[in-house]
């Protein structure tokens, strides 16, 4: 109870929070013979200070695309074509790519998508955070790297046997609080986790989603969680920007935008969130996007919006602030 | 009393090999004593769930022809698929048709999409001309709401995800089968689309008359649209029943925490207490000695270590639930 208090306090005096992460008009393409792909179309958001903010969206809607972004890692065909991305006031678009590495990991980490396939089969768990430790830190000496390594599986729930073992012979769920262990070991001030719980069996699910949290709560940590379960967001983010083709169409808290969805794919988004509690009628839409070379005119969510207007088809709506730090791009609410 | 569809009868699926004197034992028991059955009048939905490793998979695989059992029977329409003759054999692949979870692997990358029609329709002498040939797909296309100019001559990468799931319903519907067996059908779609596939999957039950053996891990889908569930735990069955019943009101210590782990889309309902995930030694117990659930139960009695529980009928005539907490229950009956 005292974390949604606290969550409450939090969103009202937000104005006057810190900043640590500014993504200001990022905007990102792929290439390909027949024109560019506007994967990510000139998105603003932040993320305050021991912030978790959700970023959710359909597959293709650009979500992670626009966090390999933040990091300089959106490889070719892609390349960021313009934008600033500001991590406690520098810009990680500016850097040279020495300055860049040095920032990556020790104030910016990444979970990727299915992270626990990416921990290497023939190396132990020791070696795999060590490895990131000491080539940050190469004055630390053996003994501080393996306090440290211990110090980061106790924090993610690990036992310490796990410090031996190989890969294989940890279930998915552990691995992937392996994976949280590497993201944190740096102490950043940034964690992008890129669907942290996709593939996971419920349960297991839960066991991470609280690890995540548990981490947060320790460390103060600003993070951003991309996601497509609406369910995991309400339970782990503080705020949500939702994602549609390369825009972000509904910036709120998360309480915010549970109650009241202001945006059209937003209330589809949620209406199609299957309840345990009552049976209802399935709601249905057509979900074809245009092609993302060539976007019309007006908004982009014309072709599926159930409440598109005449207006809609001409000019493309701002993202405007409605009610406190609640952002909608949409026509309805002029 | 009409004769039932499909009926699964103390299937027992074992993979790998006993202990010899030679090497140690490295059996893994997938699917232990299952048993199910599934009218042929009305259709229905029925629910396998399950975690991952809980069996599932090689369940829907049994009943598909593609692993054979270590031991019991899938009847289909009273016969025993595993002593088919080969022309009856063809004629329950009609019959019983699948869906896959990756509905872009299945297709071939090099091959208009038209091409998964024209094989079946040619395979098993669906129309006998061209005329013919575009009224039975253009019938299964509209099933699914597809048009067949949108999508017939486009090839798989240009298709969305729901579409190429649609395409492989129509394919399926095409060929009037009796049982469709859904392996996650909907768990790579997105979440605007998955409802769409769902209403399908309902009204070709309720206007065709196709019964699916749904298999998922999401139980929240199954509570929209199923009949029955059966919900395995390491290869035994932990509880069954009407699904509203056992969803609402689950009786199994596991079902319970499988349930209370469904992260609620409301920020003001949290989760409960942490839980605990079970480590690796705990999650496969030895075969055969006791409940399976054991080192992972809040309820864990010593009884629950010396044998494994039998299905009680819980109240309520067909909720079972395989738990030593109802005791006093009366033990199901073999059904079949």
């Amino acid at each position: 109870m005292t974390v949604t208090q606290n969550r409450a306090v939090e969103s009202e005096t937000s104005a006057a929070r810190e900043k640590v992460l500014e993504v200001k008009n990022l905007r990102i393409h792929y290439e390909t013979p027949r024109g560019d792909v506007i994967a990510v179309n000139g998105i603003n958001f932040h993320v305050y200070k021991g912030e978790t903010l959700g970023l959710v969206g359909e597959s293709g809607c650009g979500k992670s695309t626009a966090t390999a972004g933040i990091l300089r890692l959106v490889q070719p065909p892609g390349r960021i074509v313009d934008g600033e991305v500001l991590l406690n006031g520098v810009d990680l678009l500016k850097l040279n790519e020495s300055e860049l590495r040095q920032k990556r990991w020790r104030d910016a980490s990444l979970i990727p998508q299915g992270a626990m396939n990416s921990l290497n089969p023939v190396m132990k768990v020791k070696e795999q955070i060590g490895d990131g430790i000491t080539t940050h830190e190469p004055g630390m000496s053996r003994q501080a790297v393996k306090e440290r390594i211990l110090e980061l599986l106790t924090l993610v729930g690990l036992p310490s046997r796990v410090y031996d073992l190989y890969p294989h012979e940890l279930s998915g769920g552990m691995k992937q609080r392996v994976c949280i262990a590497m993201g944190i070991a740096l102490n950043p001030s940034m964690i992008i986790a890129d669907e942290p719980t996709s593939a996971l069996d419920v349960v297991v699910q839960r066991v991470v989603a609280q690890t995540l949290l548990d981490v947060k709560k320790k460390l103060g940590v600003s993070m951003i969680l991309i996601g497509h379960d609406m369910g995991l967001q309400a339970q782990l983010v503080d705020r949500i920007a939702v994602m549609y083709a390369g825009n972000i169409v509904e910036i709120a808290p998360v309480r915010s935008l549970f109650e009241e969805p202001m945006h059209p794919y937003t209330q589809l988004l949620i209406a199609s969130i299957p309840s345990i509690k009552e049976r209802k009628p399935l709601k249905i839409t057509e979900g074809l996007t245009h092609d993302l070379r060539n976007p019309p005119p007006g908004c982009i969510f014309q072709f599926r919006c159930p409440q598109v207007m005449e207006h809609c088809r001409k000019i493309t709506p701002p993202l405007r602030e409605l009610k406190p730090e609640h952002y909608v791009a949409c026509h309805l609410y002029e | 009393m009409s004769q039932p569809l499909l009926q699964i009868i103390n299937a027992t699926k074992i993979y790998g090999n006993a202990s010899s004197f030679l090497s140690a034992n490295t059996q893994t028991v997938a699917l232990q004593d299952f048993n199910l059955t599934i009218d042929e009048h009305p259709a229905t939905i029925t629910t396998i769930a399950g975690e991952s490793g809980s069996g599932k998979t090689t369940l829907a695989n049994a009943v598909l022809g593609f692993v054979n059992l270590s031991s019991g029977q899938i009847l289909y329409k009273g016969r025993d698929i595993a002593t088919l003759q080969r022309s009856k054999m063809l004629e329950y692949r009609r019959e019983v048709q699948a869906i896959f979870q990756d509905p872009y692997e299945v297709y071939n990358p090099f091959y208009r999409v038209r091409h998964i029609f024209d094989m079946v329709i040619r395979r098993f002498k669906l129309a006998r001309n061209k005329a013919e040939e575009r009224e039975v797909i253009q019938q299964a296309l509209k099933i699914v709401g597809l048009r067949d100019e949108e999508v017939l001559e486009k090839y798989p990468h240009q298709l969305s995800g729901g579409q190429r799931q649609r395409m492989m319903i129509a394919r399926a519907y095409l060929l009037k089968p009796g049982l469709i067996v859904a392996d996650e059908p909907v768990s790579m779609v997105d979440a605007s689309l998955r409802a769409m596939i769902l209403d399908i999957m309902m009204r070709l039950r309720d206007e065709h008359n196709i019964s699916f053996l749904y298999i998922t891990h999401d139980l929240s889908t199954a509570y929209q649209i199923g009949n029955d569930i059966h919900i395995l735990y390491q290869g035994s069955i932990a509880e069954r029943g009407e699904t509203t019943q056992v969803i609402e009101n689950p009786k199994h210590p596991y079902v319970q925490l499988l349930i209370d782990s469904i992260p609620v889309p409301d920020p003001d309902i949290k989760w409960g207490e942490d839980v605990e995930a079970a480590g690796d030694e705990k999650m496969r117990s030895q075969a055969n000695s006791g409940c399976r659930f054991y080192p992972r139960c809040p309820h864990g009695m010593d009884r629950c270590l010396e044998k494994q529980p039998p299905i009680y009928q819980l109240n309520g005539s067909d909720h079972e639930a395989a738990c030593y907490l109802y005791d006093e229950m009366p033990v199901a009956e073999k059904r079949n």
